[in-house]
């Protein structure tokens, strides 16, 4: 065990929660919830999408208020009403989603926080970044920054306020393989301090890897507690999921014709903070599938874009649909090629919020050559639509009131499934997924990734673009990398490790002459 | 401190008592303003709803003044579901009405109700070019709909104001701005004698019943309102932006047109100097105040008309100005908006100050083990 879990000079509990318990209208997301974090703990959050860790982590923030319970700050009794006052107690937030302004310095930003001028903040900014190994240049513009350097900023601003408590919302789910090493450093040497962390992850292997212990939230409810480092990574799926962890199964298998290739794809972009595309090409095979891995940011938008048709291209041989070019189509059209797309963004492009999920299935099921039979003439077919969702939640269950619930009402994992099970069903020749399980729970990620599997022995050929490597590695014949607006060649996954694909994702990858063509 | 948060999920209940809520705080301002004018505001209110609507000749007035309402808040209700901003219906009607009187004083001695069909297809027609130029500059150049339709409803009024001073005016009207009485062939049927309603009114309920068929039935009406609610969600299933601009602004301005030539050929029976008292530009609150729903937007036009009728009488028996009825309508939407805000946040009661207890004795939560 971790020495730094016992400080010589205090045992008592830097923070208890003592029955907190939250009702929303129609969920509890926390019932009856309590546990305790020692001073230098590293305590992990672990549970599936509503499980309940983000609004126990934001009751303890001051954002939201517990309808009963109490907690126990060092000793003290305490009532937290806003982050500030949260801030003030010693408790500090680093969000999943940054808080940064991106036309601001470094400095400038922090300086919103701390009141103090950002001439002021400067050395200290390098000086907390040097100490903790998460070096930081105050005078840097955040847009011209990585997603990793930004939050590096985001937990540099928490350092400045001396926290006693750092909470950190699924902090890796954006960074290379590399950097979740020097983070975890970092967090270790606060923890040595005496600081506590409450630490929120899908991530088992990084919770066994980092964390003194466990509390495993299940519908809202403490199912049980660990010491990361005894359990496997199978026993602590299973006490998050409350059953035994079904698994995924890749089997080997032929790829057959060519059904979506890219030839020399390069995309000027209109945005300022875009990437350029510059010369991609790669092929995916009827039953195989292609993963491209990377960080967000290098281009994964504007590549997919383009293969939607969101993005029109001039050239349109840079795309071919069954050898045909098709580039230059409209998404309509590609579809009706029989190409099918999941989005990243689940809520507001993938699916209308307001829609029910019978109105979310038409979005795309209208195209005629999918012979959905939704429309005639014109005329919107209700029963023919609900009969379709009522399909889809059954078949991927799809946990939800019933195929009128609004779309908004419904977690992103359960979404994505309905997503998903949406353009599974609209047989597809070629599906293009982009972050299948993006904060997705692991017995969700686990159906989407089989169903995805299923469409390649069916012969789909299916493009995977994700930035969690091991899924990648899960799922797919073959991988290739996308950094900066570059794509690697795509090599067989017998034929790589994560490390090399880990290395090839800060773009050291040799890109001229070795495209093989298959 | 007090704040408002974000909900979860639109509040319904809100979404159909915000117009409600709008009305009473409307009621409540005016008590105020009434006071303020030195007048007995139980009485004014009066004078203002109740009377006009008590005889059968003030609902027919009310009808009357709906239609234009209606048929202009159907069409623009229909855009703004698709977040396509017209705001030039009064400049649609305009033209609707122009070109339905060019019809009836070209036709002057015809006979025969086809002259009638002709007005209103010229109208209709009319109103549809003239909101074409937003959309193929829109669709074209990429410029705002809501500036460029507003613009040309004021280019509107000076072909109108052209037309009546110059080559459609009444050689015989003593030089009034306006042109010849339309014959009876170019005038709208009434319904009912001794009431000025007309068949525009059976335009207009049509018009509603195609509306609500259009938006909750076809295609066409589901993809204007996945594009309103989240544009990356049609522009990812693929649905066309331009055809969603040109589809909303036809309808919009058709309607508009037809309810042009449904006051040139209803209660004005001639072409003047004005033909409409901001009907477009009313029909914008008319359907912001309907919910962007067929049959609220006909509702909402019956309480709009009200405050036109009200505002007349208010100006006749209370000697009020006439720019009472602008007030009132500025009133409704102004709270309407503010009402709205409330469907998708709400207020967080205020809370306590920071106070940090006596330390209370340590407990240690049980702790279940792994099963």
């Amino acid at each position: 065990m971790n020495p730094s879990i016992t400080p010589a000079h205090d045992t008592r509990p830097q923070l208890q929660l003592l029955g907190i318990s939250k009702r929303y209208p129609s969920v509890i997301a926390n019932d009856n919830v309590t546990m305790s974090v020692m001073p230098g703990e590293i305590h992990a959050v672990l549970g599936e999408n509503g499980a309940g860790k983000s609004t126990l982590m934001k009751i303890i923030y001051g954002i939201i208020k517990p309808d009963a319970g109490e907690i126990v700050w060092q000793g003290r009794q305490v009532e937290i009403h806003s982050p500030a006052a949260a801030r003030k107690l010693g408790i500090g937030m680093v969000f999943q989603h940054f808080s940064l302004f991106e036309t601001l310095t470094v400095a400038q930003n922090i300086a919103l926080v701390m009141g103090q001028s950002p001439a002021q903040l400067a050395q200290r900014i390098r000086d907390v970044s040097e100490e903790y190994g998460l070096p930081v240049n105050p005078h840097r513009l955040v847009h011209s920054m990585s997603v990793g350097e930004r939050q590096r900023v985001e937990i540099v601003r928490c350092l400045l306020q001396s926290p006693r408590l750092l909470i950190m919302d699924e902090p890796t789910s954006v960074l290379t393989p590399e950097a979740v090493l020097q983070l975890f450093d970092a967090l270790r040497k606060l923890a040595a301090q005496g600081c506590s962390i409450l630490y929120i992850s899908h991530k088992l292997d990084e919770i066994q890897n980092l964390c003194d212990s466990a509390t495993v939230l299940r519908a809202g409810r403490i199912a049980g507690t660990a010491i990361p480092k005894q359990e496997s990574a199978r026993s602590l799926a299973e006490l998050m999921i409350g059953k035994e962890l079904p698994s995924c199964r890749l089997l080997p298998r032929t790829p057959g014709d060519t059904r979506l290739a890219l030839r020399h794809l390069t995309l000027e972009t209109l945005d300022p903070f875009g990437t350029k595309l510059h010369d991609i090409s790669l092929d995916v095979r009827s039953g195989e599938i292609v993963g491209i891995a990377g960080i967000s940011g290098n281009g994964q938008q504007e590549l997919l874009k383009a293969l939607s048709g969101e993005i029109r291209l001039s050239d349109a041989a840079a795309v071919q649909l069954d050898h045909q070019n098709a580039g230059h189509l409209s998404p309509a059209q590609k579809r009706a090629a029989g190409l099918c797309f999941v989005p990243e963004e689940r809520l507001g492009r993938g699916a209308v919020p307001e829609l029910s999920l019978a109105e979310n299935a038409l979005l795309t099921a209208y195209i005629p050559a999918y012979g959905s039979g939704m429309l005639k003439h014109g005329l919107i077919q209700n029963n023919v639509m609900a009969n379709f969702a009522r399909e889809i939640i059954a078949r991927f269950q799809v946990k939800c009131g019933d195929e009128q619930s609004i779309a908004s009402s419904l977690s992103g994992g359960n979404l994505q499934k309905f997503i998903v099970g949406r353009e599974t069903m609209l047989a597809p020749r070629v599906m293009i997924v982009a972050q299948p399980t993006w904060g997705v729970d692991v017995g969700a990620a686990i159906l989407i990734r089989q169903a995805l599997i299923d469409l390649r022995d069916q012969g789909v050929a299916v493009l995977v673009i994700s930035e969690e490597l091991d899924e990648l590695f899960m799922m797919c014949d073959r991988i290739a990398v996308l950094a900066s607006g570059q794509l690697s060649r795509a090599i067989p996954l017998a034929e790589t490790s994560i490390n090399q694909i880990g290395v090839w994702m800060s773009g050291d990858f040799n890109v001229s002459g070795e495209i093989d063509y298959v | 401190m007090s704040r408002f948060e974000a909900r979860p999920i639109p509040s319904r209940r809100m979404m159909l008592g915000s117009p409600l809520i709008a009305a009473c705080a409307m009621l409540l301002t005016s008590t105020i303003l009434f006071y303020a004018l030195g007048q007995q505001p139980l009485h004014a209110f009066y004078v203002y709803f109740i009377e006009p609507a008590m005889t059968t000749y003030g609902i027919g007035e009310l009808l009357l003044k709906a239609t234009p309402l209606t048929l202009c808040g159907v069409g623009l209700a229909i855009g703004f579901r698709a977040n396509v901003f017209n705001i030039g219906a009064d400049g649609q009607l305009t033209m609707g009405a122009i070109a339905g009187a060019c019809v009836a004083l070209y036709f002057q001695d015809a006979q025969g109700y086809w002259v009638l069909g002709l007005m209103l297809l010229a109208g209709i027609a009319a109103g549809m070019l003239w909101a074409a130029i937003p959309a193929l500059l829109r669709t074209r150049f990429n410029t705002s709909e809501i500036l460029v339709s507003l613009m040309l409803v004021y280019v509107a009024y000076l072909i109108l104001s052209y037309l009546v001073h110059g080559p459609l005016r009444d050689p015989n009207g003593f030089n009034f701005p306006q042109s010849r009485m339309f014959n009876d062939h170019a005038i709208l049927p009434l319904l009912m004698d001794g009431l000025r309603t007309n068949v525009a009114l059976l335009f207009a309920l049509v018009a509603v019943a195609a509306a609500w068929f259009f938006c909750s039935r076809t295609f066409a009406g589901y993809r204007m309102k996945v594009s309103g609610m989240a544009p990356a969600a049609a522009a990812y299933a693929g649905f066309s932006d331009n055809a969603n601009i040109w589809l909303a602004l036809m309808i919009s301005g058709g309607l508009a047109g037809l309810a042009g030539v449904g006051e040139v050929a209803g209660p004005i029976g001639q072409l003047q100097a004005s033909v409409s008292p901001g009907y477009g530009f009313a029909a914008i609150i008319v359907a912001y105040v309907g919910r962007l729903q067929p049959i609220g937007v006909l509702l909402a036009s019956l309480l709009m008309s009200l405050l036109y009728i009200g505002g007349e009488s208010a100006q006749i028996e209370l000697q009020l100005p006439s720019a009472i009825t602008g007030l009132f309508q500025g009133l409704l939407l102004f709270y309407l908006l503010a009402a709205d805000f409330f469907i998708h946040y709400r207020l967080k009661p205020k809370f306590t100050n920071l106070t940090p207890l006596t330390p209370v004795a340590l407990v240690t939560p049980p702790m279940s083990p792994l099963p």
